[in-house]
């Protein structure tokens, strides 16, 4: 297993709807924590990457903005975006960089402030981030599109609308231990199956709560993470693919191919299987999303990763423990920051520092972020 | 110009492959194929992604297709506020895959994966044209 670029320090910030602040003092929330994580200053930083999707943004090109806030200048620093897998096309970007030589340590700073525009320019927004001249015109949406990927799952594997609650249920539960989730309130299986449809099958529970937020990671390279930390968290494998944005240009909507691939060549790199991860973050922007990722992580046979949710083996004390954060549906998704926010659980997974949500005895630990629907996707494996 | 035409909303006016709209308006839905090395695209393209040529030409998408995946859409974006419910759906046309929306009278009970449908070409309000799909 590759040993040469550790994460040494993990921050982020409280998710929250409607944060009372600007997005530098966003930023600097994640920032700080990370910083006395790590316990380096700003002079021991090579570079800076900052991570958000920019339809989002009032301010424009926010790397310049958020590099002088956080006292990084003159060090360079530049945009990543890959929508809600911004953060972690970061990293993948930050391990480059010191990989290479190139910087010894990097700043991977994701960011999000989605009431900056107000909700009108919010659906305005949406309705664009399909393909302009095909797709939108018909009015869609990401819960839409994730609707017809249920769909599909649902006609091809049997799976049910039951079974998506199940997971809402189980994220529901974390997010309530979860003092930095933004919905922090139980969900019962007949409040989710009962809730307003959004876009059938999808309800309201079935879909993510709506933050504002940040996260940051502190990269380095081996040499300088054993010199710096007494606890590294190290990089063992990554993986990243993509697809079609246009839904017509995907074999089938019932699995996300760009995860598949990904996952294919983060195993391969880690020199672990999907038996060796000890905990998981996955992209559950809906909950038929969480369902995919298990079948397209291989916890689960294709069509058969219903049987993990509805045996209980994703909770703590299961088979392989799933967005025990609260996940997106319940922690929140603040675009830019999310995969920052995944990277950060599983560093103190691994770390044995995660309180109540401790998976005993993690070793090995998998973050697996999406970008659209099923455009970029990106898998990284930690181990400590 | 001429591509604001196409759909309920219209992000933008110009492309290569404009003259989907004047087939539209002659009741046909038209992808492309490259005369070079016969890919097969929908939605069209003015490029071959294969073989890097531009010579297209257009073929009629037609017959029935199967119904791949829907949804009954409860909450639009902006500017279709006025059209909630309706139904997108992904329908496969031997092999070519065409997204739209099914036809606003089609009963929901009726609605499933797999079902066969047609693509009919459709005039909206405000003189925008588009197609949809109707169960044969």
């Amino acid at each position: 297993m590759p040993n040469d670029v550790a994460i040494i320090g993990v921050g982020q910030s409280a998710f929250v709807r409607g944060y009372e602040g600007s997005i530098r003092e966003l930023a600097f929330e994640a920032y700080r924590e990370a910083m006395k994580d790590a316990g380096i200053s700003n002079s021991d930083i090579g570079a800076s990457i900052i991570c958000s999707a920019p339809e989002y943004d009032k301010q424009r090109s926010p790397s310049g903005l958020i590099a002088e806030y956080l006292g990084l200048n003159p060090q360079p620093t530049f945009a990543i975006e890959t929508v809600c897998s911004s953060s972690t096309t970061g990293i993948r970007v930050a391990y480059s960089l010191i990989k290479s030589g190139l910087h010894d340590i990097v700043v991977v700073l994701g960011f999000q402030k989605m009431s900056e525009i107000s909700s009108a320019d919010s659906q305005e927004r949406m309705g664009r981030g399909a393909d302009i001249m095909w797709e939108s015109p018909f009015g869609t949406m990401m819960p839409a599109y994730y609707a017809m990927h249920a769909r599909a799952h649902f006609a091809r594997y049997g799976s049910t609308e039951k079974d998506l609650a199940l997971i809402r249920v189980k994220a529901a539960k974390y997010g309530a231990l979860n003092e930095k989730a933004v919905y922090r309130k139980g969900v019962e299986l007949e409040q989710c199956l009962t809730a307003d449809v959004v876009a059938s099958p999808l309800k309201r529970f079935d879909c993510c709560a709506n933050a504002d937020g940040s996260s940051c990671l502190i990269m380095a390279s081996a040499e300088k993470a054993r010199e710096i930390s007494q606890k590294p968290v190290w990089v063992m494998g990554l993986g990243s693919g993509t697809a079609s944005l246009t839904m017509t240009g995907r074999e089938a909507l019932d699995g996300l191919n760009c995860a598949r691939v990904a996952a294919k060549q983060a195993y391969e790199m880690a020199g672990v299987g999907p038996q060796d991860i000890d905990v998981a973050e996955v992209h559950d922007c809906f909950t038929i999303a969480e369902l995919m990722a298990y079948e397209n992580l291989g916890f689960a046979e294709p069509g058969k990763g219903v049987e993990l949710i509805r045996e209980g083996e994703t909770y703590i004390g299961g088979k392989i423990p799933v967005n025990v954060d609260g996940g997106l549906l319940s922690k929140g998704h603040p675009i830019g920051a999310t995969g920052g926010s995944q990277v950060r659980t599983i560093v103190l997974q691994l770390r044995n520092e995660a309180g109540d949500i401790q998976v005993p005895g993690a070793e090995i630990g998998l973050v697996h972020n999406i970008g659209g629907v099923g455009i970029y996707g990106n898998v990284i494996i930690l181990g400590r | 110009m001429g591509f604001e035409k196409f759909g309920r909303v219209s992000f933008t006016a110009q492309t290569k492959a404009g003259a989907f709209v004047e087939y539209l308006e002659k009741g046909e839905l038209r992808g492309t194929r490259c005369r070079s090395c016969g890919r097969v695209y929908f939605p069209p393209r003015a490029d071959c992604s294969f073989c890097l040529s531009s010579d297209m030409e257009w073929f009629k998408v037609e017959g029935q297709g199967s119904l791949v995946s829907f949804t009954r859409v409860n909450y639009g974006p902006t500017g279709f506020e006025s059209d909630v419910p309706y139904i997108l759906a992904l329908v496969d046309f031997n092999g070519t895959r065409v997204f739209g929306r099914l036809g606003k009278d089609v009963p929901e009970e009726q609605i499933a994966v797999g079902m066969i449908v047609k693509a009919v070409t459709s005039t909206l309000p405000g003189g925008q044209i588009s197609y949809e799909f109707l169960p044969v």
